[in-house]
């Protein structure tokens, strides 16, 4: 057992590090081809060379991210087929031919757009090459789609039927697994979240050209332009974020509960925007769950449902599976207790599925079916033994949330500031607090986006597929050993990398910088 | 049938020439190489092997595994 959850954890962390490894590079992908694209789009519409330049530089940062963020997802897949092969096994359907065909669809499209852009600029015509970067932009945001789908899945498995025999969930129903609410919402969210970091970064680099005051008229185009992209950006993300927030409450409500650090749900729940999660508190107990609260009345359940008048459940109430209905009348559904009952007799009954099937007896087997289906929509729970163990760390999750939203609210206060200074006093542009302000900003959105991941993803816990398979019961047989081993070289091999990323693109900004960036020769 | 292989000469070529008037490029070429290098040549092959893939010949054999492993393997301490 000890082992198990060694090994369990060592690979979480594994998976973790490479998972957030891969999205310091897609995000900064994910916008900046767009941003490229609005700009190569006012250069063939004005025909100002100067705009082609601008054009060049941000293309150029573009593909130093692109070369060093490629290919590193494909490791999370590695990892799927060595350190969660029960998983992989499992969600059948959905991470097989259409990540494949989707993986090949991008690897194409961007070895060949991508090519036309860096290759193309005086050798096809200016509108194909502009076709060619909007394809680009279009595709790398589409290359995220099925991954993102995959992993909205994971969160509110839908769409699907599980089958004892082969083992799989199997698709019966493709709209509701792509095009469901909950993955539509983590697609744009993610894309969108993107818009917002790419336009910060170039906000940051920017900002260092004003402060070493080389190309600043570059920087003052670029800075607006960013600014109006993050701002449109922020928008769309605070909206889907929102939309968000509403499915997390209807499918993973222990995940709200715990991005609140909330113990006993109200009607008119309050929203907690400051405060402290008490270490000790334990489900259950009398302890005051948030230290030194001060909190927003109503907002919690106007942020899951829209209303002020909702019932948010917290952690006890989940448990107790206890809600307040519209009309004020408390019921109650499955409790936990009751759903790792039902989650026992699912494996009990695919045990004996198993045995019935090396004894050739069809009826058993039929009768064991049933009772599995009868109980699948809890068989995670069957890997339990008390309720407590699906309550997810709620100290992470909780301040998680608040630094993705809190880090959000002062970026869109920042494109804000900035658009105010770029039209109305464009004499700040020469202040160095705000040149300061630009480039310490880059590293809190990176950290703001991470944090969303690390909502999604530690708020989901213990499950790997939510009510469906907990995260120990995911892993393959692999040992400790091998498994930190395998840490310790990514963690080496991505420091490097990032150090090489990093290195390559100051490189670039502060050779590029030292020249007429928008005289490109 | 000239004009196809004309049209990948020209495709060669522009991929060619593309390659070769790169100055940044140079470094992420190489980059890329070794890391491409690294996540297939090393760590795909040494060290993460497809499980079910490469331990069981037919997909009734995963499935059974598969099986096994979420009735009895990771029974906790029920
Ligand atoms: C300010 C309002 C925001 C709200 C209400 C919000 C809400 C949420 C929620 C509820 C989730 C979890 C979704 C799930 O578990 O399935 C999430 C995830 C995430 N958020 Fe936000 N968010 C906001 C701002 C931001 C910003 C500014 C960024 C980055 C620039 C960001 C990046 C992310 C990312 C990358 C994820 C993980 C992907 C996903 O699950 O969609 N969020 N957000």
């Amino acid at each position: 057992m000890n082992d198990l959850l060694g090994v369990v954890d060592w690979s979480r962390a594994q998976f973790a590090l490479t998972a957030m490894y891969h999205w310091l590079f897609v995000p900064l992908t994910i916008g900046l081809s767009v941003i490229v694209a609005i700009m190569e789009s006012i250069y063939v519409r004005t025909g100002d060379p100067k705009w082609k330049g601008i054009t060049k530089f941000w293309m150029t940062l573009f593909g130093i991210n692109f070369a060093c963020g490629v290919a590193t997802g494909i490791i999370l897949e590695f990892e799927f087929g060595t350190n969660w092969s029960n998983y992989s096994w499992f969600v059948g359907d959905i991470f097989g031919a259409p990540l494949a065909i989707e993986g090949i669809v991008a690897f194409f499209m961007e070895a060949t757009f991508v090519a036309v852009m860096f290759f193309g600029w005086n050798k096809v015509s200016r509108r194909f090459h502009l076709t060619a970067t909007w394809l680009t932009a279009i595709g790398v945001s589409l290359s995220a789609l099925w991954i993102l789908v995959a992993n909205a899945w994971m969160q509110n498995p839908v769409g699907m039927i599980f089958d004892p025999e082969q083992m799989r969930n199997v698709m019966d129903n493709f709209t509701e697994v792509a095009f469901n609410s909950v993955a539509m919402n983590k697609f744009f969210h993610a894309v969108f979240s993107g818009w917002v970091l790419a336009a910060v970064f170039v906000v940051g680099v920017s900002s260092w050209l004003l402060w070493r005051r080389r190309n600043v008229d570059t920087a003052r185009k670029s800075l607006k332009i960013a600014s109006w992209f993050g701002l449109v950006g922020m928008v769309m993300t605070m909206w889907t974020g929102d939309g968000s927030a509403v499915e997390v409450a209807r499918v993973q409500p222990m995940k709200l509960a715990a991005m609140e650090g909330l113990y006993d749900g109200n009607v008119g729940q309050s929203l907690v925007a400051v405060g402290f999660v008490n270490p000790d508190k334990k489900p259950g107990d009398d302890l005051e769950a948030i230290k030194g609260e001060i909190s927003i009345p109503y907002g919690l359940s106007i942020l899951a449902n829209h209303d002020p008048d909702t019932f948010v459940p917290g952690i006890n109430d989940i448990i107790e599976g206890r809600t307040i209905t519209a009309g004020g009348d408390t019921v109650y559904g499955d409790s936990y207790a009751d759903r790792i009952a039902m989650g026992k007799a699912a494996r009990e009954a695919l045990s004996r599925y198993a045995a019935a099937k090396s004894a050739g007896d069809t009826a058993a087997m039929e009768q064991a079916k049933a009772d599995v289906m009868a109980n699948f929509r809890y068989f995670g729970y069957g890997y339990l033994d008390k309720p407590e163990e699906a309550v997810p760390p709620v100290a992470l999750t909780f301040y998680s949330f608040r630094v993705m939203v809190m880090a959000g609210g002062y970026l869109m206060l920042l494109f804000i500031v900035l658009l105010f200074v770029c039209y109305r006093r464009t004499a700040v542009l020469e202040k160095p607090w705000l040149h300061w302000l630009g480039i310490i900003s880059i590293p809190v959105v990176w950290i703001c986006s991470q944090a969303g991941w690390i909502v999604a993803e530690v708020g989901r816990q213990p499950w790997v597929i939510q009510d469906l398979m907990p995260t120990r019961a995911a892993i393959s047989d692999v040992t400790t050993g091998s498994v930190q081993l395998t840490f310790w070289i990514f963690a080496v091999l991505f420091t490097l990398l990032l150090a090489a990323e990093i290195s390559i693109m100051l490189r670039y900004i502060s050779r590029a910088s030292k020249k007429n960036i928008e005289q490109p020769e | 049938m000239s004009s196809l292989t004309d049209h990948i000469a020209a495709v060669v070529r522009f991929y060619v020439d593309g390659f070769k008037s790169m100055t940044v490029g140079r470094s992420l070429w190489l980059l890329i190489i070794i890391k491409l290098f690294i996540i297939f040549a090393i760590l795909k092959l040494f060290f993460f092997p497809d499980k079910l893939g490469s331990d069981y010949d037919s997909d009734a054999e995963r499935a059974e595994a598969v099986r096994n492993a979420l009735i009895i393997n990771k029974q906790t301490t029920d």
